[in-house]
């Protein structure tokens, strides 16, 4: 199922948060979650995930460390901030008010 | 396992990959670390599901993306990273933390020192006034100039067998200007007593330019990244120096408020000190930021071309329209030798910023038609004066602005017998540039024998 790259983007932000908000995580481990949770649907081209996590920085929702894993290799960690959480929540609201809204359609629009 | 021998082993492949990854200014080296942590993540797991070491290293690279992609995203959401940024950050691993400080500590050691050098002077009788300008501006480059060669001759290593003759330069030129008997006017310096500082600095110049190429004059491109160097550094300086009038004036207006005069201090050490260390410190930033920053020169020479061009074109026409002669005033010869510089200026620097193997395109046109056209103007002046010389009598000023004239419109008309041989295709642009290097130690030259020959050729006058 291909689903589009606009709604690959704009689903990127709260699907990131939500992963972090399930503890401290890494990029390579984000987006192994990512495939578990979509069932693969959902492809990202992995290098992708980077420039999304560095604006999430930015805008202080989450916070990263050099850390080195048990194995001594260096990776860099991500985690969710309290201004993170909030806006998790409020992405949850939003998506909730979408997924609703096309709820209440389809089963009126193509009732499969 | 002979296929394993067929393709580089992964840590190579990786190497490669990280190297070509670095050389994106939108994607910096903790960036690189981070992508390169990822990719071995996902090489491992391939490696695990099954797949050989090369299989595995494809597939982990193609699930990246494509890095044209990939460092347009981190552009778009890091832009300040296109903006070379004008901090001490060492380059990668290229340039070493500890490396870089050194050549700070350096370059600050001995702009400290120039600055001092010029109060030297001072504890010996000649303070910084009026009545001892003659003697500062005879010593002027010698107050610094030693300094930047230093800098050089440390930056580049070179074996005290050949910078010895530098310092023996150095010597000979501050023996020269000092123990000359010039005429001791009531105003100011005598004739050749100016004459010779402002040829000075002109051929020293060389000398610093020596040491800028680790004293392999002739290898190499050395010569015109030499002149690219000066170019920057003259850019820097105005900088530097516009930023210390700022300081100057403040200084000033904030002791003037508080009912202390504080011009003394300004004019005895601000300005004399500042100027002689903002070579040094110019020098500085022109060597460690000449991969950063996009070089100037050569925009402000675009910029100016088709400007002179124009204006030299519309005073031809004027001239020929209005057939108005040339007043020959006392500084005429002067101001052509001035325009003559910067349309010298103007091909050196378009040369040094050209691919050399691109094909001939307008600019060249424009450029071979500011030669020319600069050409026609000159060569008007000069019969206009040379028809009237006998009555102004040989000065030594007007025999070095003629000498000068002369060596500027050798090289200016080679330069556009080069170029037109270019333009027909019948030549190549190395011509040209290799000339304009080649020309660099006549300047030099012909500065050295004003300074040495022509005070005792005119008596010092």
């Amino acid at each position: 199922m291909d689903l589009g790259k606009d709604l690959v983007a704009a689903s990127a932000t709260p699907l990131v948060l939500a992963i972090l908000a399930e503890g401290e995580s890494y990029g390579y481990a984000i987006i192994k979650r990512v495939g578990e949770l979509s069932k693969g649907h959902l492809q990202w081209t992995d290098g992708m995930l980077y420039p999304v996590l560095h604006r999430l920085e930015r805008h202080g929702l989450v916070a990263s460390r050099w850390r080195s894993s048990e194995a001594g290799r260096r990776r860099k960690y991500y985690r969710l901030t309290k201004e993170g959480r909030t806006e998790l929540e409020a992405e949850r609201k939003r998506w909730q008010t979408v997924d609703a809204t096309l709820n209440r359609i389809w089963m009126r629009a193509c009732p499969a | 396992m002979s296929a394993a021998a067929d393709h580089p082993p992964l840590e190579e492949q990786i190497g490669q990959w990280r190297a070509y990854l670095r050389r994106r200014r939108a994607i910096t080296g903790p960036d690189v670390a981070e992508l390169e942590a990822h990719l071995r993540d996902q090489v491992g797991a391939l490696i695990q599901a099954g797949l050989a070491e090369d299989e595995a290293f494809l597939i982990a690279v193609k699930r990246l993306g494509s890095l044209d992609a990939l460092s347009r995203e981190f552009a778009r959401e890091h832009s300040e990273r296109l903006w070379k940024q004008l901090v001490m950050a060492p380059d990668g691993d290229a340039a070493p933390a500890t490396a870089t400080r050194i050549e700070t500590l350096v370059m600050l050691a001995l702009a400290a020192a120039a600055a001092v050098a010029i109060k030297i002077p001072g504890l010996f009788g000649l303070e910084l006034v009026d009545r001892n300008g003659p003697f500062y501006a005879r010593n002027a480059s010698l107050f610094v100039l030693p300094f930047v060669t230093a800098y050089f001759v440390w930056k580049r290593r070179m074996a005290p067998r050949h910078w010895v003759w530098l310092a023996v330069a150095f010597v000979a030129a501050a023996v020269v200007v000092n123990t000359f008997p010039f005429a001791r006017g009531t105003t100011g310096p005598s004739y050749t007593e100016a004459l010779c500082a402002l040829h000075l600095p002109i051929a020293l110049w060389l000398v610093v330019g020596i040491a800028y190429v680790g004293g392999r004059w002739f290898e190499g491109g050395g010569r015109m990244n030499f002149v690219r160097f000066s170019g920057e550094l003259f850019i820097y300086y105005v900088l530097i120096a516009l930023g210390g009038g700022v300081l100057t004036a403040f200084t000033i207006m904030m002791f003037e408020a508080i009912g202390i005069k504080a011009e003394w201090m300004a004019q005895q050490w601000l300005i004399p000190c500042g100027a002689m260390g903002a070579v040094i410190v110019g020098s500085w930033l022109v060597e460690a930021k000449q991969s950063v920053i996009e070089n100037m020169a050569p925009v402000l020479t675009r910029l100016f071309t088709p400007l002179f061009t124009i204006v030299l074109l519309v005073f031809l026409a004027t001239m020929a329209w209005t057939r108005r002669p040339i007043d020959i005033q006392r500084n005429v010869l002067i101001a052509f030798d001035l325009l003559l510089v910067v349309v010298v200026g103007l091909v050196l620097y378009a040369a040094s910023a050209r691919d050399p193997e691109a094909p001939p395109n307008l600019f060249d046109r424009l450029q071979l038609l500011l030669i020319v056209s600069a050409l026609v103007v000159d060569t008007v002046a000069l019969f206009a004066i040379a028809s009237r010389i006998s009555e102004f009598g040989f000065t030594p000023n007007r025999v070095a602005a003629l000498g000068e004239n002369l060596i500027l419109l050798v090289n200016l008309a080679w330069s556009a017998w080069l170029y037109a041989a270019f333009l027909r295709g019948r030549g190549a642009f190395r011509a040209l540039e290799a000339w304009q290097t080649a020309y660099l130690p006549v300047y030099a030259t012909w500065a050295a024998l004003v300074v040495v020959l022509f005070p005792p050729l005119f008596r010092y006058v």
